[in-house]
């Protein structure tokens, strides 16, 4: 952060990121923490093409497109250029969830098993949104997609959210670690933790889509928050595989959160589907358990 | 001096020379050889260069165009599935214009599974942007890489090419080739000049997206560049032969086609069998040549057209098959002639490594002084 000028937006506006957009903060962010001495590379998704419609680009840094599925892949060449020319750069993959649960997953565990010195984030929106709201492996149990829809015989997306993060740790990944946007200094100080690793290190940023989840525009920090506040997202950081830090909660009851958002309105209308809400609500308990982010009686946060 | 080497160890040691900074490639059959020796030569510390091993096909040309996009002038090598596998990183490595060179061994593509010679794979992505030579035998496998590098390598051009040889016939055949010194290869390929580069002095986005705006005039612009790369490669290919004494200025090369009436006209090592047909068919009289294609993209119409203004019946030997229509070099060479008067006849041969012998050639020759043509050749009836 240091390295940024005061007012200086390595990030500019005027991308064309809809309003409310938890992707774009996140971009924001990132570049505040790398500073200017960075390469990034991105997947094709939202942020790809937000950010550089041809001949405007939103990026003060080096940047670099190749395809939906290869960014690992194509960071691992970028990486082994720069160490034959003695280069310092730090080389930073940034993708969305589907090109980081789903398609990129051959390239990505290549690139971690062979320890390339990479900062991979993903900013995890828990679906495709640039192509309409379709489901990926980040999508959570109960959402409604485009292609998980509700239905008199569908409760949204059947299955579990991946464990990608536990995947890259089993990986040997030096660092691993979750944020939302919704605590900014947390996520600043991850990436500027995990670049300054050597290694193979990589960051899910929980990134709220007020358009693919359906919310207002204003709500996309409170959303962020709700997610961790209900224990559906934990931050948490892995060193050599082994949770170190979890952010601690009182938590509240995942319906608060389920019950803002269009894409769980279907567990609340025209029937409520307790069975759903507890089976969401049974998801927060056991990241509660595996993590112990509830905060006791008489404990303060952190 | 001849050294008597393996085709695949003559293009290492080519490649080796060429001073690829980072290599990237994962194993296939025919063209393990290649990657396994250069392999060595990294961990011999003969090369100084990062070596790759990645997870997929994918991956490797995936990683190539990062590390030519960060500055480094980068090598991969493979063939039939593993090109297959790149197929979407081809068309994009050659659209974001990465001078990157490629070596294929060429090798059918499957179903039914085949690890034997056709040129089904890279001729498949004749439509990529990628430059494609071929060679006839592994001294012309080695000496193209260097040309290659050359033309991809000039800001006039900035477009990524395939150097073809064919799998086992020569990938895995002992030929005597002429080395180079390093001192040669130097004075001929000079060190890599990268148009533009990521890099944090000098921020840039590559591979954006374009609207339709924009998409044609990109497109376009690389096939200008294509056209382009014509030029660039006889000046590379004269040069060449002005240091080396191995002239490689045309595009096509015309074997005993002076007075020919038939003219065969084919890419790669088949070339070698024909030569030795036409000098049979000669002694019996027959004016018969060969029309041998070395850079099958760019296309090079005008120079078939030219080099068979003479002949009266042209057979194509057509090492793959566009299913449903025929072989694509035959496709191509009736385009070229259209209008000509002259009857071009297409031969699906040799595919899936199925061995050409010289009265093979000599029959195709009097199937198209017959009239008959645009056929499988030499298929087993019995097994139909």
């Amino acid at each position: 952060m240091a390295e940024v000028e005061e007012g200086c937006e390595l990030f500019s506006a005027g991308h064309r990121a809809c309003g409310g957009c938890g992707p774009a903060l996140a971009a924001r962010l990132l570049l505040k923490a790398t500073g200017k001495n960075v390469i990034l590379v991105a997947s094709t998704g939202c942020m790809e093409v937000f950010s550089t419609p041809y001949p405007e680009t939103a990026w003060g840094v080096p940047w670099i497109h190749s395809l939906f599925e290869n960014a690992a892949a194509v960071a691992s060449g970028i990486e082994a250029s720069l160490k034959r020319q003695g280069r310092s750069e730090k080389v930073v993959c940034v993708c969305g969830d589907g090109a980081t649960f789903d398609i990129g997953v051959l390239c990505i565990s290549g690139a971690f098993e062979r320890g390339h010195d990479i900062t991979y984030i993903c900013y995890d929106n828990e679906a495709y949104m640039n192509t309409g709201i379709q489901r990926s492996a980040a999508t959570p149990y109960g959402a409604s997609t485009t292609t998980s829809p509700a239905g008199a015989c569908s409760l949204g997306n059947p299955h579990p959210k991946k464990d990608m993060p536990g995947i890259l740790a089993a990986h040997g990944a030096p660092y691993v670690a979750t944020a939302s946007i919704a605590y900014p200094n947390d996520f600043v100080q991850k990436v500027e933790r995990a670049i300054n690793t050597p290694g193979p290190c990589y960051i899910q940023v929980h990134t709220p889509c007020c358009t693919g989840w359906g919310f207002e525009s204003g709500e996309t920090l409170a959303m962020a928050k709700l997610a961790i506040e209900t224990g559906l997202w934990v931050n948490y950081e892995m060193v050599n595989g082994q949770v170190q830090k979890a952010k601690k909660v009182r938590r509240k009851p995942v319906e608060e959160y389920l019950a803002k958002q269009k894409r769980f309105r279907h567990l609340f209308k025209p029937a409520r589907r307790d069975d759903v809400i507890a089976n969401i609500q049974a998801v927060a308990d056991a990241n509660a358990e595996r993590f112990s982010i509830d905060i006791k009686p008489k404990e303060s946060s952190e | 001096m001849l050294e008597f080497m393996e085709g695949s160890h003559a293009v290492a040691e080519i490649v080796k020379r060429c001073r690829p900074q980072v290599i990237a490639a994962y194993p296939i059959t025919p063209q393990t050889h290649i990657v396994e020796d250069l392999a060595q030569m990294v961990a011999n510390c003969e090369i100084d260069a990062e070596y790759i091993t990645v997870e997929s096909e994918f991956s490797a040309l995936s990683a190539c165009l990062g590390a030519s996009a960060a500055g480094s002038r980068v090598y991969s090598a493979t063939t039939s599935q593993g090109l297959a596998l790149m197929f979407e990183v081809c068309f994009n490595a050659a659209g974001m214009r990465q001078p990157i060179v490629m070596t294929i061994a060429n090798r059918s593509l499957g179903a039914p599974l085949s690890i034997w010679n056709d040129q089904q794979d890279s001729i498949s992505l004749r439509d990529s942007g990628w430059l494609q030579y071929y060679a006839e035998d592994n001294q012309e496998a080695a000496d193209l890489h260097m040309i290659a590098y050359r033309v991809c390598e000039d800001h006039d051009i900035l477009l990524p090419a395939f150097v073809c040889f064919d799998g086992f016939i020569l990938t895995h055949t002992y030929e005597p080739v002429a080395l180079p010194s390093q001192e040669e290869v130097d004075a001929y390929l000079p060190a890599f000049t990268p148009y533009q580069r990521l890099d944090a002095e000098a921020p840039l986005s590559m591979g954006m997206y374009a609207t339709p705006e924009y998409y044609m005039e990109f497109r376009y612009e690389i096939d200008r560049a294509m056209h382009r790369s014509k030029q660039a490669f006889i000046k590379a290919g004269r040069e060449f032969g002005e240091q080396f004494g191995r002239d490689y200025s045309a595009l096509v090369e015309g074997y005993r086609l002076e007075d020919a009436d038939t003219a065969l006209v084919a890419m790669g090592s088949i070339c070698g069998t024909v030569k030795d047909a036409i000098d049979e068919m000669r002694e019996h009289g027959r004016k018969v040549g060969l029309l041998k294609i070395r850079t099958y993209r760019p296309f090079p119409a005008q120079e078939i057209a030219d080099a068979l203004k003479g002949v009266s019946t042209v057979a194509v030997l057509d090492k793959n098959i566009s299913l449903g229509n025929g072989g694509a070099v035959g496709t191509e060479v009736k385009s070229a002639l259209y209008g000509s008067g002259v009857a071009v006849y297409d031969y699906i041969i040799a595919l899936g490594g199925r061995d050409v012998r010289k009265r093979d050639i000599a029959a195709v020759v009097d199937l198209a002084e017959k009239g008959k043509g645009d056929m499988f050749y030499g298929l087993r009836t019995e097994v139909l």
